[in-house]
């Protein structure tokens, strides 16, 4: 990025509004999208907002969002941009790590390719035990019922059986008062006195009691006798000092728990919410999904295998057209570190710098008829998504695109082909009043969320994901 | 007319979904990025190759036809 840098540029047009103390913040926290939209409306691919003593340059439009996505860690820091997370890891915890250590953590936790087979089952299971409670017709809320699939599976995959054997629903709702701890007042001051930040720090305190508790157990339990009985846990607890003391302490253990579990739980859970939502809007698209499904089942004698969830473009596709509509994360930050030049501006180091997802994926010209759900943009010959790598970006692009991208798609398409196998859902408010709750950094589906299932009737029945 | 394998090695993280889908044109060490085995493959693994594209997760792979 330097070796085009020219400081005789202009700085970037500000953003109309934002006159008080705090500057836009109060727009952020209640209508985000509209403020990104309107930065975009206003100052074109680069604008300027401010949040309290801080700017930040919204960057929108592909060549703009290549500049941010391809910036190394050492032009644009991820870490410094987000202080609205560090209550929640705890201190100490980052945020995310260097390229190079994303890709040894990688391969360290079970996130590549050859163990997607085994996730897989393990995600049928737990679908499996969740479904196992509805009775023949009944109504769920979308949020606390996918909230609670989540911190199963997610926990299962990464951590191990074992330790997911020991949660229940309520560390769902702690999970949950995690989420809401993101307002964007921690901007200002990430420890301010107000009611989400004071439910935040007790849903951890309490999360990290429960941690206690099961190491305690473990230790009084001893090592397991088999090695493959090991989960997370006891190789943490198996590492000690010299003095032969825990070198992880339960609160250490806990953030990190946090932080693998964090990207990956509201984001699969909001995306399977929207994904039923819009279904049960477009019978049209259920209908084609469903039929893809059930061939499937058919076809493998009542068992679809993993290599088969590679070859469902109708299910595919929807999952993709609403992480394009209903991108989990909305805005992505930066810290400028070095200054830059993108558009015809110049970037000061020391501001903030934004990619909006929510405005990318939406934009104009980019997307035909970008408001509207429409899974044929992703089915052989249109390829929406890879026609537009800037634009097309609910997991975020280049270096530090989402590791779980692949994990969360295997993972959605999983607990689709159960659930639609068995049952029908429709919708039990009216389709256009399902939204989101944007106001927190962490965005989640508004209550009430409610939908209805039953029992579908069929002769036959399949087995799940083997 | 053959092609040709390009990988952007800003966008590699080394997932090893191309390995999983075409064995012989990629190869993906542990904590390492991809390694091309075959940058100019011929037509009977276009297929495999073009699913590599695809489902790789940083979008790091890319195919250019060639005369």
């Amino acid at each position: 990025m330097t070796d085009t840098l020219s400081p005789a540029l202009p700085q970037p047009p500000k953003a109309s509004g934002g006159d008080g103390e705090t500057g836009h913040l109060e727009e952020l926290r209640v209508d985000p999208i509209g403020l990104m939209q309107r930065v975009r409306d206003e100052c074109g691919d680069v604008g300027e907002f401010r949040l309290a003593d801080k700017e930040v340059v919204l960057l929108t439009g592909a060549e703009a969002n290549e500049v941010f996505f391809r910036a190394t860690d050492d032009e644009l820091d991820q870490a410094a941009a987000y202080p609205f997370m560090t209550p929640v890891f705890g201190e100490g915890v980052v945020f995310d790590a260097s390229p190079e250590e994303r890709r040894k953590a990688l391969h360290n936790q079970s996130l590549r390719d050859k163990f997607m087979r085994g996730h897989a089952a393990t995600i049928t299971r737990e679908i499996e035990r969740m479904l196992a409670a509805w009775d023949d017709e009944g109504t769920i809320d979308l949020l606390d019922f996918t909230a609670e699939l989540f911190i199963y599976t997610s926990t299962a995959c990464l951590i191990g059986d074992k330790f997911r054997e020991e949660l229940d629903a309520h560390v769902a709702e702690l999970f949950h008062d995690l989420e809401r701890g993101t307002d964007a007042i921690a901007f200002v001051d990430p420890y301010a006195d107000i009611e989400s930040f004071r439910r935040r720090d007790a849903a951890r305190a309490e999360l990290v009691e429960i941690i206690e508790g099961i190491m305690a157990r473990r230790r009084a339990a001893g090592p397991p006798i088999d090695g493959d009985e090991r989960d997370l846990v006891d190789v943490l607890m198996s590492i000690t000092n010299p003095d032969g003391s825990d070198y992880f302490s339960a609160d250490t253990i806990t953030g990190m728990f946090i932080s693998m579990m964090f990207a990956g739980h509201h984001t699969t859970s909001t995306t399977a919410s929207w994904l039923i939502i819009e279904l049960i809007r477009h019978p049209e698209v259920m209908a084609k999904v469903v039929a893809e499904m059930d061939a499937l089942a058919e076809a493998g004698g009542g068992v679809v295998t993993y290599q088969d969830l590679r070859e469902v473009p109708w299910l595919e596709s929807s999952i993709k057209e609403t992480l394009r509509l209903h991108p989990p994360l909305i805005l992505l930050l930066r810290l400028v570190v070095e200054a830059f030049d993108v558009g015809g501006y110049h970037v000061d180091a020391g501001k903030l710098v934004g990619a909006s997802i929510s405005v990318s994926n939406r934009l104009e010209g980019a997307f035909d008829r970008p408001d509207e759900f429409d899974p044929s943009r992703y089915i052989d010959p249109r390829q929406d998504d890879l026609d537009n790598p800037w634009n097309w970006i609910p997991f975020g692009a280049g270096r530090h695109r989402c590791v779980g991208a692949a994990f969360a798609l295997m993972q959605l398409k999983t607990i689709f082909t159960v659930l639609l196998r068995d049952w029908e859902l429709t919708p039990a408010q009216p389709p256009d009043t399902y939204r989101n709750d944007l106001t927190k950094m962490v965005v989640q589906l508004a209550q009430p969320c409610a939908v209805h299932y039953k029992r579908r009737d069929r002769s036959t029945s399949t087995e799940g994901v083997a | 007319m053959g092609f040709r394998i390009v990988v952007d090695r800003d966008l590699c993280q080394g997932h090893g979904t191309c390995e999983g889908e075409a064995p012989d044109l990629f190869e993906v060490g542990k904590d390492k990025q991809v390694e091309v085995l075959d940058e100019h493959p011929g037509d009977d693994q276009r297929k495999a190759a073009e699913l590599a594209v695809k489902y790789c997760p940083t979008h790091a792979l890319s195919i250019i036809d060639e005369a």
